[in-house]
This record gives structure tokens, C-alpha cells and sequence, in this order.
């Protein structure tokens, strides 16, 4: 092949390429009967609308004890399952690491319920246990409770993993039963990384458990659907800059965490 | 009575690969004995069916007087409190100090709680201290191992043998990612131990220059065999050929008459 017919199919490639996606677009535009024109005005009306109605005003600050006591609740939730999680996942990657596993049998039903548990999403979770806990604290919890738990498990598998198998052998050399082996060898060389992963996690959940809490009528999450649906912007505002600010603190506070143990 | 002796000792992994292949060899107290051989010959695996890391396929292995290859559970870990193992990879846990790491030599004679917790007793604690300085290594109790220099995790890998108050050392190519001056230190350091505490070394070697120099007895191993027992002196040209095969043998021969110069 020419060097010239190379390039020139390749543009045509890319010009292929390009048409379908245009297409594609203007086929939902078409479809969805969506305004581009008028969306794309509505813009800095809609800024400018949400200046005016979501600066928290008196009543809001009035509300800011109550906002803050469910703002309270819900890191708190966070923090509760992802600690809980990340000390079973723990466990449960122990079991699922190729260098700790008692027993290889034990390696593909953990690995198979860190697989499940991560790849369902919070949301969903929170909507399949709202079957089983209804609205209340318990659905929000578990729901964050079971992601963290896979993503826990996945990521401490492959840690355990790197770590490898070295220092294991060693230990048993000694004549150490299994259990100070893990104590011993394992979790100290680990600790670091399952701590900064469980940061990671409390970060990730809080944002969570915001809008779990809207699904499940608890927390933060609740109380802005509250105020958001009486037309109260004002404290939804509010709740919404609380909670930002709860995000940023907790970000900084576990990023200096990491600073000294990593 | 011999303190290690080996009976048709087989192994085989799978259904074709025979690692071990009917060895029978037998290990006074207090011996210094280096097995040699190529890579693959079957070196590392020998050394750990001694003390069960791998379980054998066929044979007996006596350890003073003991059936090792039937032992389960708690007798299992007492046969290993009584065997220390050097790697060449150091093998220690990188994050923990040098005093951790000595220390885990300790762990075999823990019951469960003890060992999940890690709890020493100050006499073990003391021993520890005194086994390092004596390997030079006072200064550096405290430090991560990470911080450590080859030779200095090596010696690091031997006083965690050591605490353990062994009665054999089994050492597996210990000098093999070590430069020639630390080297020579660890295989000093050995047989030293082996002079002064009456400990029997059992060390794994690919350097066959090192082996005749600091070994009483060289045992010559390829694909599973046993081809030479005897000592150094004795190990003839043909025997290195046997042992390496042709033209590794001829590299080795000209090492040994310049060793011998």
C-alpha cells in the first residue's frame, strides 16, 4: 500500500467517523424535541435565577443548627460503614489473596463477593435494601456498607498480593502459626495502604450518603429534598454549602493523614 | 545418630516433573555442607522439604530421630523452631525494624494469642539485642529495613535464624543478590557460627568457588540427583562436568585452578 493511500483513508476514517457521531447527535436532538437554541439561551437566566433564590437568606440561617445535626448524622453514617467495611473487607481479602488464602477454595467466593458487591451501584443498593429496611438510617448504612466492602476487598487482595510472598515464607520457616503471620507480616506491611484506601472511601461515601439519604429520606440528603420540594431554596442552598464544606474539610484532614503515613 | 538424615527422598510436581529424584544423604551434628548444582537442579526444593514448606512425595526425612514428612500441626511448628532458613531475597517484612524482624525468629515457640499479639519476653527481647551486636548491627536496631544495605538485611535474615536458637541453618543461595565484599562477611559470619556454636549449616550454592573454600563437604546435585557427596578435595573435573554439564564446567574448572593459584 502507497504511503498516499494510507493517509487518505485514514481521513476518510476520521471523516466517517465524525458523521456518524453528528448523526447520532442530531437524532436525539430530533427524537428528544430539545431546543438547542433556546437550552442554550436558558443558560444565564438560569444563573442568574439561582443567584437570586439560592443565597441562603435569614430563615435559612435560622435552620443551620438542625442542618448541621443532620449533616452530623450523615458523615457519620459514612464513616461508620466504610470503617466496618474496610476491617472486614480486610478479613475477606486475606481469604482471597493468592499468598494468605487457609485453602484455595477460599480465593473465588471471596474475590466473587467483592466482585458483586463493587460492581452494584450505591444507588442501587440503596433502592434494593429500601425493600428490606424501608426509609431509615439502616438502608443508607448497608448500602454504602456493601460497595466499600467490595472496593476494600478488591484493592487489599491485590495489596496483599504485591507484598508477596517473601516475608510469608519466612514467617512459617520460624515455625509461626497462621494467625501471627497475619499480624506479623501481613497487616503491617499493608496497614498504610488499607488506611489510606479507607480515607479514600469516607471521602467518596460522604458524597454518597448525601444523595442515598435522598432515597432514603435520612440525613442531609432528606433535608434538602425537604426544603428543595417546599420551594424553600434558600436552606437548600445552605444545606448544599454545609455539606461542601464538610467534603472539603474531611479532604484535607485525610490527605494530611496520608502525608505522614505514607 | 545423625541429626538429618534423608531416605529415597522424592518429589514431583504434577505428574512429569520430577524435582527430586530418590535422595538419600545423611547430615552429622555440627557439619558445614554446601550443595551445589545449576539452577532448576533441584537445590531450593531440597532445602525446603527439610523444614516443610514444600511437603515430600515419597521418602522420609529423620530429623533428630523425628519423621519429618507425617508432621501436622503443633509438632510441625516445633520441628521448625528447630531449623533456622537464611533466603536471598532476605525475605524480611520491609516496613518493621530491625528488632521486629529478629524478634518474628521468636514466633514458632508463641502460643496463638501470644503471636497474633506479638508478645515478647525480656529475656527474648535481650537476645535479640545481643545477637545483633554481635553481627554488627547495633547502631541499626531501630531503623527500617528498608533503610538497610543487602549485606545488612542478610545479617538481619541470620540473627532471625539465630534467635530462634537453632540446631541447623538452612541457607538458600545466601550471597546470590549480595555483592563479592558482603559476601564474603555473610559466608564468614556462617562459618563462624558453625565453628563456635556447633550449629550445622546446610547452605545452597551456585558459586562453586565459595563452596570449596568454606564447606567440609560439598553435595553435587543436578536434575533431582545426588552426583557427588564428599569433600571439596576430592571433587574431581568430571564430576563438575556431571554436576554443571559441559561448558558451564569448563568456566567452573577455570575458577577453581585460579582459586587453587
Amino acid at each position: 500500500m502507497q504511503p498516499d493511500t494510507f493517509f487518505r483513508r485514514r481521513r476518510l476514517q476520521s471523516l466517517l467517523f465524525f458523521v456518524v457521531i453528528l448523526s447520532v447527535t442530531y437524532g436525539s436532538i430530533v427524537l428528544t424535541q430539545f431546543d438547542v437554541v433556546r437550552g442554550l439561551l436558558a443558560v444565564p437566566q438560569a444563573f442568574a435565577w439561582a443567584v437570586v433564590n439560592f443565597i441562603p437568606d435569614e430563615r435559612a440561617w435560622s435552620r443551620l443548627p438542625n442542618i448541621l445535626s443532620k449533616l452530623q448524622e450523615t458523615v457519620l453514617v459514612a464513616i461508620a460503614s466504610s470503617t466496618i467495611a474496610a476491617v472486614l473487607g480486610l478479613g475477606l481479602a486475606l481469604f482471597g489473596a493468592n499468598t494468605t488464602r487457609p485453602h484455595p477454595w477460599f480465593s473465588l467466593p471471596a474475590r466473587a463477593i467483592a466482585s458483586v458487591f463493587r460492581n452494584i451501584d450505591v444507588s442501587v443498593w440503596a433502592l434494593i435494601l429500601l425493600f428490606s429496611f424501608g426509609q431509615s438510617g439502616f438502608t443508607g448504612f448497608f448500602a454504602l456498607f456493601f460497595v466499600t466492602l467490595g472496593f476494600i476487598t478488591r484493592v487489599m487482595i491485590e495489596t496483599i498480593d504485591e507484598v508477596g510472598v517473601e516475608p510469608i515464607e519466612a514467617l512459617r520457616a520460624t515455625g509461626a502459626s497462621y494467625g501471627a503471620i497475619i499480624s506479623q507480616s501481613v497487616i503491617p506491611s499493608c496497614l498504610p495502604q488499607l488506611i489510606s484506601w479507607l480515607l479514600y472511601m469516607i471521602e467518596t461515601n460522604i458524597r454518597s450518603a448525601t444523595l442515598v439519604g435522598i432515597l432514603t429520606g435520612t440525613g442531609i440528603g432528606f433535608l434538602f429534598d425537604l426544603y428543595f420540594k417546599n420551594f424553600n431554596y434558600g436552606s437548600a442552598s445552605l444545606v448544599v454549602l454545609v455539606t461542601v464544606a464538610a467534603v472539603l474539610l474531611i479532604e484535607t484532614v485525610s490527605n494530611a493523614i496520608r502525608r505522614i503515613i505514607l | 545418630m545423625s541429626l538429618l538424615e534423608l531416605h529415597s527422598v522424592t518429589k514431583r510436581y504434577g505428574a512429569e516433573t520430577l524435582a527430586l529424584n530418590s535422595i538419600t544423604f545423611s547430615v552429622q551434628s555440627g557439619e558445614f555442607v554446601a550443595i551445589i548444582g545449576p539452577s532448576g537442579a533441584g537445590k531450593s526444593t531440597l532445602l525446603r522439604c527439610i523444614n516443610r514448606l514444600i511437603d515430600v512425595s515419597e521418602g522420609d526425612i529423620l530429623f533428630n530421630g523425628v519423621s519429618v514428612p507425617k508432621l501436622r500441626g503443633k509438632e510441625l511448628r516445633h520441628h521448625r523452631t528447630q531449623i533456622g532458613m537464611i533466603f536471598q531475597h532476605y525475605n524480611l517484612v520491609n516496613r518493621l525494624s530491625v528488632l521486629e524482624n529478629v524478634l518474628h525468629g521468636r514466633l514458632g515457640y508463641k502460643n496463638t494469642l501470644q503471636g497474633i499479639l506479638g508478645l515478647y519476653s525480656e529475656q527474648e527481647k535481650r537476645e535479640a539485642v545481643r545477637i545483633l551486636e554481635t553481627l554488627g548491627l547495633y547502631e541499626q536496631m531501630y531503623k527500617r529495613c528498608d533503610q538497610l544495605s543487602g549485606g545488612q538485611k542478610q545479617r538481619v535474615g541470620i540473627a532471625r535464624a539465630l534467635v530462634q536458637q537453632p540446631k541447623m541453618l538452612l541457607c538458600d543461595e545466601p550471597i546470590a543478590s549480595l555483592d563479592p565484599s558482603s559476601a564474603k562477611v555473610i559466608m564468614d559470619t556462617l562459618r563462624e557460627i558453625n565453628r563456635t556454636m556447633g550449629i550445622t549449616v546446610l547452605v545452597n550454592l551456585h558459586q562453586v568457588d565459595v563452596a570449596l573454600h568454606y564447606a567440609e563437604r560439598i553435595i553435587g546435585i543436578n536434575r533431582g540427583q545426588v552426583i557427588y557427596d564428599g569433600p571439596p578435595h576430592a571433587l574431581s573435573n568430571a564430576q563438575i562436568y556431571q554436576i554443571y554439564g559441559s561448558e558451564a564446567g569448563e568456566l567452573i574448572l577455570d575458577l577453581k585452578e585460579r582459586y587453587a593459584a
